[in-house]
């Protein structure tokens, strides 16, 4: 806290009535098992569209996209209470590409033709943005830029390969960084629909949807830039900021789902003749995950607000979040799998997914190392 | 809100311009910081005794205790501004100790009206210094099967047995035991008593232990054949583990707290001693390794904070719940993880007990990096907190212990 009166951590009435909401309709509508049956059918969109459409009838998609764009103008904090709901059953709808990557793009750097353009569309469900950033020599570090953009008589033609770009074998627009000329990068929003991007579906651990960007000289105008020319890697950093709390909000839920499911079997299972949840050696590494989890709620509901009231503070509160966030459900998730024993590692069994999930989203945004160094050149050391 | 909003403002220019310079900035504000007081007392710095004076004279010693008692009369969440706002300029709480944050809270709820009026005005002027009767030497962790015997006898009870870990019994002028009143009751939890002991009554003898930091903040107090008064008994007789127990809430809270200092401190402390010991006076400590270690501290210590203040935004009354425990399990940890790093940066500058060739600082860190050792002990060890949340929070089955 850099100041000494602490932002407010708590959910107000409508924020809690919208969590319990959300928690029922997610818990009913998507139980986690979902990713399994979309991975074993191969289905071609890998989420649910219907589902999706009816998120967006309830306002949850636009929560916080402002009311001229068609949305409820609320704050990121609305939309954590959802993204938190939502990590608790894995969900593998577009949250990320789409309400966190590619909104916050369009909010913090997009004009207003191009939020008019996409923003109502995202609002009611029917359109998925996302964002390129990964590439076959990044590894982790989005400033290193291969995708080329040179400058042609209407705009610019860019050349590259993104790999990994969530929903993007679906996306409606794909926003991609490419260098601009001594300038360092700059985002564009690109339409998949042109005949020089070529879109190869990729399958990962977590069942979350991706796929392979090959981007040959494709056109695109200079109303088509995101942000100022070269200004990429500022606007990138603060959508990743606010992408990394969103993505810290559903880890905590998973994490949460996880450590519950593990305290349930623990309590039922029995061995020895007893629960096993009344060993000791068990307890202890059970209190210690809850530990966890309760910082992990100050951190990720602090940042959360930060974002909405203390611009400021962002950086450090998303460094703080995600690397938090990260490292616990990484460990509720492990943790899950052990105290499950033997049935934890079969595929029959869902808490296999978290660990998947929370692998994924460990190295997403930033993985904690990154940001514990983050935050120490916050901190002036 | 708004009433607490105004309050704060009040809170903060009424601290601003009472508290002495000198003692600004000197301090983390924790209920075990600052001013003891006690017969025995030996304080002369005058800025302490000021702002002590200050204090009393306001009723904000005890500021959620009643007019009556020497307090304010006001609630908790005006307790906790006036105390954020000594925190946010670095000065002690004009009066500190056990009698402030876990013995009158207790008395207030469970003692009769003769016993608040007789020890709390005491408590909040800091005339009168408490200490806490708990261990025994075969009661630690199972604090339950304490054996201190209190017989009845006429209008008395004859205390007989032995407490230790008794802190700063020798510095005290009473004491609050937990005392054995029937031996024979059908679980060990029952037949337990809560009995005030003047420390000067005949047959009391204290004795310091040393510990591994060289302080002797502990004492092992003897009890042969005491005799105090029956009005002497907080609650009812053999109903004592109730109150206990919520005076163990409140100690371990309080050790969570103190421990909580200013935000950022413990990083700034670590950081400082990594800049001395490698030599490094400004930007980019060049230990990436390091960088991180201190990082994880600091981020430890901001996710404590912030759970800090969200137990406090969401806590509706003033008596720690199993919140305490967590509290104290994370608290522990973080201190302990902040003088491991801060005697690791400091290399072979920390291996000093005494005499040439080491700075004061330095001897002092040690000293207390030892003294932290502790920390995830006493007050009810880490595992006993642990057990407390699997039972309580997790709601995990007992099993043999």
């Amino acid at each position: 806290m850099s100041g000494q009166t602490a932002p407010s951590l708590l959910l107000n009435d409508e924020q809690q009535m919208l969590s319990k909401t959300a928690h029922q309709f997610i818990r009913d509508r998507a139980p986690v098992a979902r990713i399994r049956t979309l991975r074993d059918s191969k289905d071609e969109t890998g989420f649910s569209r219907e589902l999706w459409s009816e998120m967006a009838e309830l306002g949850w998609l636009g929560l916080q996209i402002p009311e001229p764009y068609d949305g409820m103008g609320l704050g990121f904090f609305d939309l954590c209470v959802v993204l938190e709901q939502s990590g608790r059953e894995l969900m593998p709808e577009p949250f990320v590409s789409t309400l966190l990557l590619g909104t916050q793009a369009l909010l913090l750097g997009g004009t207003d033709a191009q939020k008019k353009a996409l923003l109502p569309g995202i609002a009611s469900g029917e359109t998925i943005v996302t964002l390129g950033y990964e590439e076959a020599g990044s590894h982790g570090d989005v400033s290193k830029v291969a995708t080329t953009a040179r400058k042609s008589a209407t705009g610019f033609e860019l050349s590259g390969e993104k790999l990994q770009v969530l929903d993007g074998h679906l996306a409606e627009r794909i926003i991609v960084s490419a260098t601009t000329s001594g300038s360092g990068y700059t985002l564009f929003l690109i339409d998949p629909a042109h005949s020089g991007v070529t879109i190869t579906r990729q399958f990962r651990i977590d069942g979350l949807n991706a796929a392979i960007v090959q981007l040959d000289a494709v056109p695109v105008g200079r109303d088509d830039i995101i942000g100022e020319i070269g200004g990429g890697a500022v606007l990138l950093e603060a959508v990743f900021d606010r992408a990394a709390v969103g993505l810290s909000a559903q880890m905590l839920g998973a994490a949460e789902q996880a450590f519950a499911d593990t305290i349930n079997y623990i309590k039922e299972r029995e061995q020895f003749g007893v629960p096993i949840g009344s060993f000791q050696a068990l307890q202890h590494r059970a209190v210690s995950v809850y530990t966890e989890l309760v910082l992990t709620r100050s951190v990720v509901l602090a940042a959360a607000r930060a974002i909405d009231d203390a611009p400021d503070d962002v950086p450090r509160l998303a460094s703080l979040a995600k690397a938090i966030a990260s490292e616990t459900f990484k460990h509720a998730a492990k943790e899950a799998i052990q105290m499950h024993g033997g049935i934890g590692v079969t595929d029959e069994h869902d808490i296999g997914f978290y660990i998947k999930r929370a692998q994924a989203t460990y190295m997403t945004f930033g993985k904690p190392s990154h940001h514990r160094q983050r935050w120490a050149e916050l901190h002036g050391y | 809100m708004s009433d607490l909003n105004a309050f704060r403002e009040e809170a903060r220019a009424w601290v601003r311009e009472n508290a002495p310079e000198a003692l600004r900035g000197t301090s983390g504000s924790g209920p075990f910081e600052g001013y003891w007081g006690g017969a025995k007392c030996e304080q002369t710095d005058p800025d302490l005794l000021r702002w002590r004076d200050l204090g009393i004279e306001k009723g904000w010693t005890a500021p959620s205790w009643p007019k009556q008692y020497g307090g304010a009369g006001l609630s908790h969440a005006h307790e906790e501004i006036i105390h954020a706002e000594m925190k946010a300029i670095g000065v002690p709480r004009p009066v500190a100790g056990q009698g402030l944050a876990m013995f009158g809270p207790v008395l207030l709820e469970y003692g009769n009206d003769a016993q608040r009026a007789a020890h709390l005005p005491g408590i909040a002027r800091g005339e009168v210094r408490w200490c806490q009767g708990y261990s025994e030497p075969n009661a630690g962790s199972d604090l339950a099967s304490l054996q201190l015997k209190a017989e009845r006898d006429g209008d008395e009870f004859v205390l007989n047995g032995q407490k230790v870990w008794t802190s700063h019994a020798n510095l005290s002028d009473w004491i609050y035991c937990l005392t054995r009143t029937d031996p024979n009751a059908p679980k060990k939890q029952m037949g337990i008593s809560v009995i005030l002991a003047d420390l000067n009554t005949p047959g009391i003898t204290v004795k310091r232990i040393d510990l591994i930091s060289g302080y002797s903040p502990f004492c092992e107090t003897f009890f042969d054949d005491v005799r105090v008064p029956v009005g002497n008994l907080v609650g009812k007789e053999n109903e004592g583990w109730t109150i206990a127990k919520a005076i163990l809430g409140h100690e371990r809270s309080s050790i969570g707290r103190s421990i909580a200092r200013q935000p950022g401190s413990a990083q700034r402390e670590v950081v400082g001693r990594a800049r001395k010991h490698l030599g490094v006076a400004e930007g980019v400590i060049p230990d990436p390794l390091l960088r991180d270690e201190i990082a994880a501290l600091g981020m430890l210590e901001e996710a404590f904070h912030l759970t800090l203040a969200r137990i406090q935004q969401s806590a509706a009354s003033g008596t720690p719940g199993s919140e305490a425990s967590i509290t104290k399990i994370v608290g522990t940890d973080l201190k302990q993880m902040r003088f491991e790093l801060g005697m690791k940066v400091a290399g072979a500058d920390g291996l000093g007990w005494e005499g040439p060739g080491f700075d004061e600082d330095d001897l002092q860190y040690t000293r207390d990096w030892l003294r932290s050792r502790a920390s995830t002990i006493e007050g009810g060890s880490s595992e006993i907190q642990k057990n407390i949340v699997s039972k309580r929070v997790l709601g995990l089955p007992e099993g043999k212990k």
